[in-house]
């Protein structure tokens, strides 16, 4: 990738935080934190990664994308929006009542939804499933999954693991979104999930580790899980959570509360700031 | 007529799905590490490409078959009717019912009639469970022909359905010549105007066998027989309820949350008539062999007909 198309996802996944503030600040509730630390993988997989169609959101042959971690749908909804799924006014009705929109993804309601997560655990489950399916039917499509690093305490996760390297799903790749912070505190504090690597590793995983902010990196990691056969992939993403925005950064406050006026003005100046800065390079 | 053979309907149920995958490539068939006690071990000796043990984990099962679904195929996930509906029931509620996806669940050794195990594989609870999922089909077919239709219905209808297999060997009394099985529709075995009877799975074969002993005493017990409880068969309830005036309900399932209270919120809602449900009291079962578990909780046909009796008489 060169610079000007690492700054053009830059501005893209920019973008996307702001449309995450949008919605949350408009439904005064949601996700902050976490949907701004997996922006940038969210725009990585659909602007660079992912072989999909916004004009046809069910075609069969399509990669799919399950968001486990489904309460960070809001940088996700934006990331569709821009990618042309539907309109970007969407966010400002994001969990309203008869909104499309929902607080947790439904694949049901919303083009671009691959599956309807919310409970944690569970989508990765079905994308093996999905990986499973394409397996059974000699298709090449590739199944996209994100986890949040909390979300991994969940058993379910480790039975879909375990399934995972069982059924050889190498045309399964999952994120964990290692922002290091969950509802009650660190991850570390709550109950500590280390050494990652070392598990998915030993469940018989590829595992790589990066910078889940460095598109360099995530785009390495994408091509090298690639060429890995006969086993899945997990990708573990180191991140910020609340990432693009000062006063959220690093937070635990900010996992699930939506900004108030003063401070969605001021989140929305510096990404703006940030976006004006990236295009004046351009 | 009906042969004469005792099958258990968890067999019963294998071999359908053996029989429409020959024709439906889209059937996939996952089990948690019980292929050989739910039968689904009868489809994986046929299409082994097609089948795949989750081993013991159904929660993940559950999930990745609503994965299947989501990519277009048609997937069965079979497990103990125990851990299907209450290990996965949030993977069911979740991953399946709320997107509506096209998976079957079925539940085997449901009710006190798994026996010997004893109370922790004795689901009683399942039917329950599963009917206050909104979408949910459920259905729980009483002998050998019921279970082959019922199983070719459930793969025919897009969406989820609850199956419900039993584990016991019982005898058919459903004619295959003229025996026709429809979702929702529940089936007048025996006419008659002095009480309605209206059971589900085993249950209703012993209550057939009841009703025709009774029928020699001059008692007319008309028997519906209740295969799908949800979506439950209104009008059959409801006119039974008008033209007999006195209802009771049998089900090898507690009788909370079962066959009984879905009749119960029929006819109150509609046209009031005494209920009175037979099924197990709220409690736990015990082990022991399934016929004298059948008899302990009086669900044999010498039990019923002095309960439908008493229910005849109580107008």
């Amino acid at each position: 990738m060169d610079s000007s198309e690492i700054k053009q996802l830059q501005i893209l996944a920019t973008k996307a935080r702001m449309g995450a503030i949008l919605g949350t600040f408009c439904a005064k509730s949601g996700h902050p934190g976490g949907s701004l630390s997996a922006a940038d993988i969210f725009t990585y997989l659909y602007f660079k990664e992912m072989n999909v169609d916004p004009k046809n959101p069910k075609w069969e042959d399509r990669d799919r994308f399950v968001l486990s971690k489904g309460h960070c749908c809001p940088s996700l909804y934006a990331v569709l929006a821009l990618k042309g799924y539907f309109e970007w006014d969407e966010l400002t009705k994001l969990r309203h009542v008869g909104a499309m929109l929902q607080g947790h993804p439904d694949m049901k309601g919303t083009p671009g939804i691959d599956m309807s997560t919310g409970s944690l655990g569970q989508g990765i489950s079905a994308a093996c499933g999905m990986a499973l399916s394409a397996k059974i039917s000699n298709k090449s499509y590739r199944v996209y999954s994100v986890l949040g690093d909390g979300e991994v305490e969940e058993g379910q996760v480790w039975e879909a693991a375990m399934f995972a390297a069982h059924n050889k799903l190498d045309n399964l790749v999952i994120f964990v979104d290692q922002n290091g912070l969950q509802i009650d505190g660190t991850v570390d504090e709550v109950a500590g999930i280390e050494p990652l690597d070392k598990k998915f590793e030993s469940f018989g995983f590829e595992v790589f580790k990066i910078d889940g902010h460095d598109f360099n990196q995530i785009e390495d990691a994408l091509n090298k899980a690639r060429e890995v056969k006969g086993k899945p992939v997990a990708i573990l993403a180191k991140t910020v959570k609340g990432k693009g925005v000062s006063f959220m950064e690093n937070q635990v406050g900010w996992h699930g509360t939506a900004p108030n006026k003063e401070q969605y003005e001021q989140a929305t100046a510096e990404l703006q700031a940030e976006i004006d800065r990236l295009e004046g390079n351009c | 007529m009906a042969e004469s053979k005792k099958i258990a309907t968890r067999e019963s149920f294998g071999m359908a799905l053996c029989e429409l995958a020959k024709t439906n490539e889209d059937i996939v068939v996952f089990d948690a590490d019980l292929a050989a006690a739910t039968k689904t071990s009868i489809f994986k000796k046929e299409f082994p490409e097609r089948f795949f043990d989750c081993g013991i984990a159904e929660g993940n099962m559950v999930g990745v078959a609503a994965g299947l679904a989501a990519a277009g195929k048609i997937p069965v996930a079979a497990s103990f009717a125990m851990f299907a509906t209450g290990r996965a029931f949030e993977q069911i509620r979740n991953s399946v019912a709320y997107p509506h996806l096209n998976v079957k669940i079925a539940g085997s050794h449901a009710g006190i009639s798994t026996g010997e195990d004893g109370a922790t594989h004795q689901c009683l609870e399942d039917i329950g469970i599963m009917r206050t999922i909104p979408g949910m089909v459920v259905i729980n077919p009483a002998d050998h022909y019921e279970m082959m239709a019922a199983t070719k219905a459930a793969i025919e209808y897009d969406g989820p359905v609850y199956i419900r297999l039993g584990r016991l060997a019982i005898e058919s009394f459903n004619d295959p010549e003229t025996y026709t099985f429809e979702l929702g529709k529940g089936i007048t075995l025996l006419d008659g105007d002095d009480v309605a009877v209206i059971a589900t799975g085993l249950c209703v074969n012993e209550a057939l066998k009841a009703c025709k002993q009774l029928k020699e005493e001059g008692i007319n017990a008309r028997l519906i027989n209740i295969h799908t409880i949800k979506p439950i068969d209104r009008e059959i309830i409801v006119k039974a309820a008008k033209e007999t005036g006195r209802i009771i309900t049998i089900e090898e399932h507690n009788v909370i949350g079962g066959l009984g209270d879905a009749v119960c919120s029929v006819v109150s809602e509609e046209y009031p008539v005494k209920v009175t449900k037979v099924g197990v009291n709220d409690c736990f079962g015990y082990s022991g062999p399934a016929l004298e578990l059948l008899d302990k909780f009086e669900l044999t046909a010498p039990h019923l007909a002095k309960k439908i009796k008493a229910a005849a008489q109580d107008k």
